[in-house]
């Protein structure tokens, strides 16, 4: 049990500010602490949890990924055209196309930072530069409403009404998040492979004398996360009910920010999934918190970064760590 | 020809090869394929465009040579470009003086000053990540602008602001020579004042740097402020340029601006880079932009063609690794 807390930290000290966080919501609003907006939680959240445990993986084998959310908007758009050209298609064939088109754009990074040994975040700010100026050059910026109707029509997995009349309600995309979780979780922890990028992302140099296949390794990685922004991507225009070539623009530096704040490091060998989900939900929760407490939309940001800001500041040093800034500046640590 | 090559090398430094290449290429190319892109009306354009991109890059690039990154630039950018904004409004708006509009300058330049001090203290004590910390000061700092604006946009400027985004000074557009001035700024910085040198030790190995007596905690800390008033001197030009301010505005250069630095040679784990070929790799960018333009492309093209270029580069530069890599076996 011990041993459980130290390892796990960051986990630990995530869920209990979000315990704290969720306490003082329920007693400061009336349904905070309801199963109905529990569900919303759940349902908001889906799509940036999917995003978030790819990009884990890549941030676990020492890399980074700007593109992921531009190359969802890529796989949304594409997967719209694919989709009409074979008259309609269903859910399987949806997800086969987005997820092959989404491990080909991720397939593209790792090509160029394997084999011409470029820096991820320089290929892939590049490769952000080339994905979203050529959609918005093919697409002059046109959304698609005209989708196939299974992929707009809502899907409810379970739904229960309340005794005050409103429907709470479980929706396809948290059944696709809950998949990709486990799958992420099973791949990292539970695999050969999942041991092998942990390595890696540690140390590539001893990875590589150990015998691990290094480019392997950046295949799987950026791969991984190039299948979960196809499925982020269709699950995105299933739950907004359109294809907008520039809705997703910027999403990748809220991801990132949640994925970092629940433990992974920014440099490799770190990071779990039960912190990477405990990161977005506890930026989602901030967020539905003050919706609730009837905070002005415009402010979200504000005190969401303010508290990101904060969070790093603690989690990054100790008390009698900050002390000798009021004392004596540049002392040695 | 290698005797040139060598010589061109030993004047300007290994990071100028690739950028002054890519120049040539591209006034070779948009030459020959576009009859007007060799005139005034092209160099014109780029040169008020370069600035408001250039001022955010100088920004970005020292946080760079720390082996840091400032993810901040644009939204402190907006962010002093409001504060001139309600300094105005404040005293009389489209009536407001030149001591209102001083007045709003020296108070943009405090703000983006302390954006960066509140960086530099979080990073340079906490070791933090400092794309990490940018980051959340960005979202915070869009919070901020978003929640006392509203979203939407100021504007009302008195007319003596004009020159400054669309007036010359004998022939060369003012922007741009604020532009140059902050240019030969950071290059005296980085190549005669102690900050500069100490900026490249701390890039290369913090601990090397701690160990041999520098205090790298200011020198982040110093860096980051500098970073910051940057960014407040292209808020200033881009209110001057769009004559409003609004949060969100320049937004889409935040990643172009970084890579502008690597396209001009900058390492991206810190320690070295020069301001000139990153100056040069910005002309680049912005012929690119303006020669595409002339041949019926639009801006989204540009940026993509920008992000191939930045792979292209770097594939050479893997290329001629290799090469060299194999002839020092061969020898």
């Amino acid at each position: 049990m011990r041993n459980f807390i130290s390892t796990h930290a960051t986990e630990i000290s995530l869920l209990a500010v979000m315990i704290v966080i969720c306490a003082f919501l329920s007693f400061a609003t009336d349904n905070f602490f309801s199963l109905g907006n529990t569900f919303d939680l759940l349902n908001i959240s889906a799509v940036n949890i999917i995003f978030a445990v790819g990009l884990l993986v890549v941030l676990i084998a020492g890399g980074i990924d700007i593109s992921f959310a531009v190359g969802a908007s890529v796989v949304q758009y594409v997967t719209a055209i694919a989709l009409g050209w074979i008259g309609g298609g269903g859910w399987v064939s949806g997800l086969i196309i987005a997820g092959s088109i989404g491990i080909l754009l991720g397939a593209i990074n790792a090509f160029l930072i394997h084999r011409f040994r470029i820096i991820s975040i320089v290929a892939t700010i590049s490769t952000f530069n080339i994905y979203f100026g050529l959609l918005m050059f093919f697409t002059k910026g046109v959304s698609i409403y005209d989708l196939p109707d299974w992929l707009t029509d809502k899907v409810v997995l379970f739904e229960h009404e309340m005794p005050d009349g409103t429907w709470i309600e479980i929706t396809l995309p948290v059944l696709v998040m809950v998949i990709c979780v486990v799958a992420t979780w099973v791949l990292i922890t539970r695999t050969t492979i999942g041991r092998q990028l942990y390595a890696f992302g540690d140390n590539p140099e001893g990875a590589r004398r150990f015998g691990i296949n290094i480019g392997a390794m950046q295949f799987i990685a950026f791969g991984w996360l190039g299948l979960m922004a196809g499925i982020g991507g269709l699950v995105q225009a299933h739950y907004a009910q359109e294809v907008v070539p520039n809705a997703l623009y910027g999403r990748e530096l809220d991801v990132l920010a949640a994925v970092v704040l629940g433990g992974a490091r920014l440099g490799g060998g770190k990071g779990s999934v039960l912190g990477c989900v405990l990161g977005v939900l506890l930026i989602s929760i901030t967020q539905n918190g003050l919706n609730l407490m009837g905070v002005s939309p415009f402010a979200f940001k504000m005190i969401i970064g303010a508290i990101i800001l904060v969070a790093i500041t603690l989690s990054n040093t100790r008390i009698d760590k900050l002390v000798p800034l009021l004392r004596r500046e540049g002392q040695t640590r | 020809m290698t005797v040139l090559v060598e010589s061109f090398q030993k004047r300007l430094g290994p990071e100028m090869a690739g950028p002054f290449f890519a120049f040539i290429a591209v006034m070779i190319f948009f030459g020959l394929a576009s009859p007007q892109f060799l005139s005034q009306a092209t160099f014109g354009s780029v040169a008020f465009q370069l600035p408001e991109l250039g001022l955010l890059t100088l920004a970005m690039l020292l946080p760079i040579l720390t082996g840091g990154l400032n993810l901040a630039i644009t939204f402190t950018a907006n962010i002093a470009g409001l504060t001139v904004a309600w300094v105005l409004q404040a005293n009389g708006g489209v009536d407001a003086g030149p001591l209102a509009f001083a007045l709003g300058c020296v108070l943009a330049l405090a703000a983006g000053a302390a954006s960066g001090v509140i960086m530099g203290c979080v990073i340079a004590y906490t070791r933090a990540h400092p794309i990490l910390v940018s980051l959340s000061m960005m979202i915070f700092l869009r919070g901020l602008g978003e929640f006392l604006t509203r979203g939407g946009d100021v504007s009302g400027f008195p007319d003596f602001i004009r020159p400054l985004g669309h007036g010359s000074l004998l022939g060369i557009p003012v922007p741009l020579i604020i532009f140059i001035v902050c240019v030969l700024l950071w290059h005296l910085l980085l190549t005669r004042m102690k900050l500069g040198f100490n900026t490249y030790m701390i890039g290369s190995n913090i601990e090397a740097a701690r160990y041999s007596g520098v205090n790298t905690r200011k020198v982040v800390v110093l860096v980051y402020t500098l970073s910051g008033a940057m960014c407040a001197v292209a808020g200033i030009i881009m209110l001057a340029r769009f004559n409003s301010v609004r949060v969100g505005h320049g937004e889409s250069y935040l990643l172009i601006t970084v890579l502008a630095c690597f396209l001009g040679g900058v390492n991206p784990f810190g320690g070295f880079g020069r301001v000139i070929p990153v100056f040069v790799a910005l002309v680049v960018l912005q012929l690119l932009s303006s020669g595409l333009n002339l041949m019926g492309a639009n801006q989204h093209l540009a940026t993509a063609v920008w992000g191939l270029l930045l792979v292209g580069v770097m594939f050479l530069r893997w290329v001629a690794s290799h090469y060299k890599f194999l002839n020092n076996r061969k020898g």
